[in-house]
């Protein structure tokens, strides 16, 4: 193998190679669009796996949530179309049956599903707002922001009740002037007087939630609403490796022994498994990368048995020449090391530079679509792929150049040189 | 230094096949300048192939320089041909895209010789065929007369045991010839064994013995005397 590293072996690929410099180049064009469209395509199916990914940073991916309907089945006596409401009991009862849960938040709002909102005063501003009660635990499902300085909802004002609330940005924005500091101020929420603790920055990512919702204690809200121990509905968690579709059915399984609903009832608990979602989005993602890998391969493939028919060609028009270097003493190796290694050579120059121009458009792409709506962030192609990619082409370069060089020996010195 | 017997070639033509060498025998000392003659068919080129290694014999012996040449394959074929023979065409087969000294340099890169020894040499052999200044020109800008002169030096660079040359002044003009004979003679007066296929009189009366072929056979093998061809340049 000491002739790759042979300098004068280079010369004479070099010189080869470089005497007919158009059709060097549209080969190596074919090679490297294959390359460029690997790399471009993966890196692109990779951002767009990333961009999902940041969509749902903000919501724990194995999470679902959890309402009560009515019931379509009659059972144990109850007749049909039997309005269901989530209990606070509920909670515990899951906890303790359900292995899956990690953590459960229950949850109740106004003003979200068609019923008024709050009033919300401040001084002379005012506005209807979306009032959540809320759980410290809900944070561990749904990440929510909090601008420096204020805190989401804690232990203690569940406990004690307090009368105090976090506001969105666009709350902020409408209730109070460009250079006052909101925290520690007071709002009069449905006609009570709330302390600000927090101010909560909107993350996009789907659901019903805005930037000008209000989230106070979920004691807070019983007393203010009179709910008693009615939950709106529930958001769970299930731990990392747990199967959510199974957690989803065991949930609604054990909440339908609790309220004495015909476990075959269907339509008594309704569900949106985020888990769900997410998985077939990531499964479409990774479908998506899996494509562009294999259309990749096969525009790499493409080029590589491009660079085989123009090396074939390129022998057969070489062919006197090749009987000139074997009278003058090449031998059959010698002139098959010559037209493999133009081979590889072509293949790795041409992978190199569509490498780098596929990183190019890639980060040109990102350019534009960065801050945008579309999911989409960090296109990259992960180094082992690219080195693969690079082997694949050294591998296959070998080989198609194997064909031609095989070719260029078959031929006899002296019938090469009788050619005119 | 060269010694064939009995060396029969046939070449197989579809069904029948066609007997072109049938049994040559002849001997050529160090030094000699020899010139292979017969008309078209009559098996000089087959025997030239055959000395030169490109082509092997049915039967019989073929000995260069004491090593007897049999059972060759390519490769060891290859390695005889760059270190016993140098080649001159009569289309003088330059390669198109290196230069003259690129060109007369090409037997040393086979011969595994660093470039710059093998281009310091080179343009030695360029400057003995008169073509120095034309080192960096490409075979395309060169005249016939010279492109050959490249061809010789390319042969000679080797500092091989026998050149063999085949029709070497066949695309040339008269004049040209002359030139080209002019510079073999030289070689050969310098003491080197040189075999000419020819079928131009002329061009036979320059080397110093003529053997001529006719369907295969030696019909005449005879010592002539030398015409100089510095006379008509």
């Amino acid at each position: 193998m000491g002739f790759i590293f042979d300098k004068n072996t280079w010369q004479e690929i070099f010189g080869s190679i470089g005497k007919n410099k158009t059709r060097t180049i549209i080969t190596v064009i074919g090679v490297l669009w294959g390359i460029f469209i690997y790399i471009a395509l993966s890196g692109s199916a990779k951002g767009l796996d990333n961009g999902f990914e940041k969509a749902f940073e903000t919501v724990a991916m194995n999470s679902m949530f959890v309402w009560a309907q009515s019931t379509s089945m009659p059972y144990e006596g109850f007749k049909t179309g039997r309005q269901l409401q989530l209990k606070m009991g509920d909670v515990t009862v899951l906890e303790n049956r359900v292995p899956e849960i990690q953590s459960i938040a229950p949850r109740n709002a106004k003003g979200v599903f068609g019923d008024a909102p709050a009033l919300v005063v401040n001084g002379q501003k005012s506005g209807n707002y979306a009032i959540y009660g809320d759980f410290p635990v809900f944070t561990k499902i749904a990440t929510k922001k909090i601008y420096d300085g204020g805190r989401f909802i804690n232990d203690d004002d569940i406990e004690q009740t307090r009368k105090v609330c976090v506001i969105g940005e666009r709350t902020q924005n409408e209730l109070f002037e460009k250079d006052e500091d909101p925290i520690g101020a007071y709002i009069r929420v449905d006609n009570i007087y709330f302390q600000i603790v927090g101010i909560h920055k909107f993350t996009p990512g789907g659901g019903f939630e805005t930037d000008g919702d209000i989230y106070i204690p979920f004691t807070t809200y019983r007393k203010l609403y009179n709910t008693g121990d009615n939950v709106g509905w529930l958001t769970i968690a299930a731990y990392d490796d747990a199967d959510v579709v199974q957690a989803e059915a065991d949930v609604k399984a054990v909440l339908k022994s609790i309220h004495k609903v015909n476990p075959d009832d269907e339509r008594a608990f309704g569900s949106f498994n985020l888990g769900e979602v997410f998985n077939r989005i990531m499964g479409f993602a990774k479908g998506m990368t899996f494509l562009s890998l294999v259309v990749g391969i096969a525009t790499i493939l493409a080029g590589v048995i491009g660079i085989g028919n123009i090396l074939l060609i390129s022998v057969k028009e070489r062919t006197k020449e090749l009987g000139v270097r074997r009278a003058l003493g090449a031998t059959p190796s010698e002139v098959k090391n010559q037209i493999i290694l133009e081979s590889v050579f072509l293949t790795v120059i041409a992978g190199i530079m569509g490498i780098i121009l596929g990183a190019a458009t890639l980060s040109l792409i990102n350019s534009f679509t960065e801050g945008g709506d579309f999911p989409y962030a960090n296109p990259t192609v992960p180094i082992p792929y690219v080195l693969g990619a690079l082997a694949i082409m050294v591998v296959l370069g070998t080989l198609i150049g194997l064909i031609p060089a095989q070719r260029a020996v078959s031929i006899k010195p002296i019938d090469a040189l009788r050619e005119e | 230094m060269i010694e064939i017997k009995d060396l029969h070639k046939s070449y197989k033509m579809g069904s029948n096949s066609l007997h072109v060498l049938k049994g040559i025998n002849f001997k050529a000392e160090a030094g000699e300048l020899v010139a292979i003659m017969g008309s078209s068919g009559s098996g000089k080129s087959t025997l030239l192939n055959i000395l030169g290694m490109l082509d092997e014999a049915d039967s019989g012996e073929y000995t260069l320089d004491g090593v007897p040449i049999k059972n060759l394959n390519e490769t060891k074929a290859a390695k005889y041909r760059n270190k016993f023979l140098g080649f001159i065409f009569q289309s003088f087969n330059l390669i198109n895209y290196k230069s003259a000294l690129e060109n007369v340099a090409l037997p040393l890169y086979y011969q595994r010789i660093p470039r710059k020894e093998r281009l310091a040499k080179s343009m030695k052999y360029l400057e003995m065929v008169g073509l120095k200044e034309w080192s960096h020109h490409l075979p395309n800008e060169l005249s016939g007369g010279q492109k050959q002169r490249v061809a010789i030096a390319r042969a000679m660079v080797g500092e091989p045991k026998v050149l063999l040359a085949d029709e070497l002044t066949g695309a040339l003009d008269s004049t040209t010839s002359y030139e080209v004979m002019d510079l073999i003679q030289k070689i050969n007066d310098q003491g080197n064994t040189i075999l000419v296929v020819t079928h131009e009189n002329d061009i036979a009366h320059m080397c110093k013995r003529i053997i001529h072929l006719k369907d295969g056979v030696i019909e005449k093998d005879e010592k002539v005397k030398q015409v100089r061809a510095s006379q008509y340049v």
